[in-house]
């Protein structure tokens, strides 16, 4: 504001004598930009309920989703006294923490267990090392024994011997701080341990794979959505009126049925006693006793999702097909063009926006789903989505959850930068 | 083993009193009224035969007696996450709900469950037995409880296995006997249990082995050798399914999908009851009720899960009640008429070797072993 009046003298002081004014003596730029401004207010009203919306239904949860993968105040919140006792000490002395730290640690837990917040507490730190759970759930039931005056290291030794293992303290003294970020690095397949950032033992590596898998399968539909879609959105530009809408509602019809008949319709047909095995064993072409594994692999998921997200590939292409004037085809053909180099010089370059549009669109639907993989997926065709909803629905550890869905929202964002570089994201055209 | 035991009279008084078939009789039970409770209330459970079973034997004679009216949501799948964040937003919609004892063992530790106490809040057995011993330790924990006992167990197609049907779970990895799918649930629960179980580790040594690295390397190694011929199932449904398309000749589902695929839809399958792995379910009261409703969720558990109701369950689907004192009482099936006894996972003859899932193991080492479950199934 401060600026704007500065330089607005300025150009006052430097064009002084040719200034147009309005007819209440003010400068016409002036007046011009303070109208605009109002309009702008005035537009901004009118779509501020749908910002609101989005702001409180969209933007808020996920802010929210995203803080729970770095926020981590349970350990500090249930044990204050005793994160402050272990900050003191030095797991590196291969020595247990002293007597004043389980002392701190009996007083934390008897208000824990009088809340019963110990327990869960116990779930969030056996996230990172395994039998946590346990130990608290016991330890809880066995507080109302503790006596203040006997030492307080025997006595929790005696509830759990886990009580006595370094590794136990130097946990609880790992997630004290209110951030961790420890389910980032689980998400990248990484611990924190007592030599720093390591890879997870093999055994337990999952989820980098998970990534590159989703993204690929991901590539791949999109690939076979364009490759299936583009000679039907041809097609449907292009043919008769008539024939193009009967066209159209056999594209629609699939796209407005339930996502879980056409996914078990897939089952149905796909399956090693299913339609399309039965038909090829009746033709002679496989033997019965070696029929095709197409369901439960990665083959189905990508057949599944390719049908399913075909419509969102048609229907952006088609739109754009329709504004391509037949004349252009005419011209180069007149020209003397083969077939070839019309398609390819003249035709194709049009449809690229169409293109663009949908493969952005059935790129980013492929990347986050769920329930299709889940049901067709076996073992080698799910997904990170998989255990993304696994982590919220079974096994409750959001911060994981949240963790990896931050990473598949960035890669999102990353891609789509990439995209926005390459081909232009003003070279997109929806309809 | 507490637990084991406890089946096991269970199961004996089934048979005994069960065999002669006395017939369940809706005994009429003097309810106490209930005072400042809420009018209405939402019960959550599985959907399907089991939930219709919990209407018949529970909803509808409580929504007689009491004019209340009930309102059904089949969310028990996801319920443990509903909860978790219905608590956190602070608008608790479901009153009472139905869980496996683990999902109950999570909810309690993580203090989204009210407890409930066995002495005042509970029907005692008509010979006055308090339902805290009447239960034993079928009463995970004091937020839960239980209904029933149902197991995960194997079927198989009896066109499909020749004149040698499958005896033991060890079959199941026998693919040269037994050629073609297995359908398993995709989880470590049960799965490396009966891998070990069939590397020759003893029973009760199971967890002892699971707890070390090379325990898990050895269960790993065991699944591996049928790895490529299993479908993996997510769903209780899937099994019976898979097994009627002939795309599996065998699988492990709930016994008492495998009941309706075998008793009421007459499909060529019969039940493999060795090593079954025995579960239960029951009822939790989500925190943060308001007290009417609390009341009412309260009123309603003490009426359901006392001993002729859970009896009367029994009527309708073929799980075993979670009282002792319901097992006697246990008959014939409503429309069927047939006798549900044999039908039971505690029946002798079903549970004369069976695998007894530990919660409490299980709930420390899930996080660790399922991470390893799913690498090992990405591999």
């Amino acid at each position: 504001m401060v600026d704007q009046t500065a330089s607005n003298s300025q150009l006052q002081a430097q064009d002084n004598v040719s200034l147009l004014t309005t007819h209440d003596g003010q400068p016409l730029k002036k007046s011009l930009a303070k109208a605009l401004r109002r309009e702008k207010l005035r537009a901004l009203l009118l779509i501020a309920p749908l910002l609101l919306f989005i702001f409180l239904t969209f933007i808020l949860p996920i802010a929210d989703m995203l803080m729970r993968s770095v926020e981590n105040d349970i350990v500090s919140n249930t044990l204050p006294q005793a994160v402050v006792e272990l900050q003191a000490w030095d797991p590196q002395s291969g020595e247990l923490p002293p007597e004043s730290a389980y002392v701190a640690l009996a007083a934390d837990l008897k208000i824990a267990v009088k809340e019963k917040i110990h327990t869960r507490l116990g779930s969030r730190l056996n996230y990172d090392k395994a039998g946590m759970s346990g130990l608290f759930r016991k330890t809880g039931r066995e507080m109302r024994k503790f006596d203040d005056n006997q030492p307080a290291k025997d006595q929790f030794i005696s509830f759990d011997k886990d009580w006595g293992e370094i590794e136990t303290f130097t946990v609880i003294r790992r997630l004290s701080p209110n951030y961790t970020d420890s389910y980032f690095l689980s998400s990248v397949d990484r611990e924190r341990t007592s030599l720093g950032v390591q890879m997870k033992p093999e055994n337990e590596q999952i989820y980098i794979k998970l990534f590159i898998r989703t993204i690929m399968m991901s590539i791949l539909i999109t690939l076979s959505c364009v490759l299936l879609g583009y000679p039907v959105a041809y097609l449907l530009a292009t043919l008769p009126t008539k024939s193009s809408n009967m066209l159209l509602i056999l594209v629609l019809l699939p796209f407005w049925t339930s996502l879980l008949v056409r996914t078990s319709a897939w089952k149905v047909l796909l399956q090693q006693q299913g339609v399309i095995n039965d038909l090829l064993v009746w033709i002679g072409i496989i033997a019965d006793d070696n029929r095709l594994v197409m369901i439960n692999n990665m083959t189905g998921t990508i057949i599944a999702m390719t049908h399913i997200l075909l419509p969102f590939m048609i229907l952006p292409l088609y739109s754009v097909m329709k504004t391509i004037s037949p004349s252009f085809v005419r011209a180069s053909k007149s020209m003397g063009a083969t077939d070839w180099t019309t398609f390819w010089k003249i035709y194709f370059p049009n449809t690229i926006p169409g293109i663009g549009a949908g493969s952005i669109l059935v790129f980013i639907l492929a990347i986050g789903y769920y329930i299709t993989p889940e049901l067709v997926g076996g073992t080698s065709g799910v997904f990170i989505s998989n255990r993304i909803a696994y982590h919220i629905s079974s096994s409750l550890n959001w911060g994981l959850a949240a963790a990896l869905g931050a990473i598949l929202l960035f890669l999102v964002l990353a891609l789509y930068w990439v995209y926005d570089r390459i081909v232009g994201i003003d070279n997109v055209k929806l309809g | 083993m507490n637990f084991k035991s406890l089946l096991m009279s269970t199961a004996a008084a089934s048979v005994m009193l069960g065999a002669s078939s006395i017939a369940a009789t809706s005994g009429s039970h003097e309810m106490a009224p209930c005072d400042n409770c809420a009018n209405e209330m939402t019960i959550v459970s599985w959907g399907g035969a089991y939930s219709a079973s919990q209407k018949a034997a529970y909803d509808d004679p409580y929504a007689a007696a009491t004019g209340v009216k009930i309102i059904n949501d089949e969310s028990s799948a996801e319920a443990v996450a509903k909860i978790r964040a219905m608590n956190e937003a602070g608008n608790v919609t479901w009153d009472v709900v139905d869980v496996v004892a683990a999902d109950a063992l999570r909810l309690c530790d993580e203090g989204l469950a009210e407890e409930i106490d066995g002495a005042t809040e509970l029907a005692a057995a008509p010979d006055g037995t308090s339902a805290d011993d009447d239960f034993g330790a079928l009463r995970v924990n004091e937020c839960f409880v239980p209904q029933i006992v149902y197991s995960t167990t194997f079927g198989y197609r009896t066109d499909k296995v020749g004149d040698t049907p499958p005896t033991t779970v060890c079959d199941v990895f026998d693919t040269t006997k037994y050629p073609g799918k297995r359908a398993l649930q995709k989880r470590p629960i049960d799965n490396m249990e009966w891998a070990l179980y069939c590397d020759g580790v003893a029973k009760d040594k199971i967890y002892e082995v699971l707890g070390t690295d090379e325990g898990v390397a050895q269960a790993f190694a065991k699944l591996d050798t049928i790895k490529g011929d299993v479908v993996w199932w997510s769903a209780g449904a899937e099994t019976p399914q898979l097994l009627a398309d002939g795309e599996v000749v065998m699988g492990s589902t709930f016994n008492g999908r495998l009941f309706s695929a075998i008793v009421e839809q007459k499909q060529p399958i019969a039940m493999l009851w060795d090593m079954q792995s025995f579960d239960l379910d029951g009822w939790i009261i989500p925190k943060g009720l308001s007290p009417e409703r609390l009341a009412r969720a309260k009123h309603y558990v003490k009426f359901a899960t006392d001993t002729q109701r859970l009896a009367d369950q029994s009527k309708y689907i073929s799980y075993g009640p979670a009282r002792k004192s319901s097992a006697p009482l246990v008959g014939k099936h409503e429309t069927l008429g047939i006798d549900m006894g044999p039908h039971m996972p505690t029946d002798p003859a079903n549970s004369s070797n069976v695998h007894l899932y530990d919660y409490g193991w299980w709930a420390d080492n899930r996080d660790d072993l399922d991470a390893k479950f799913q690498a090992w199934l990405a591999k």
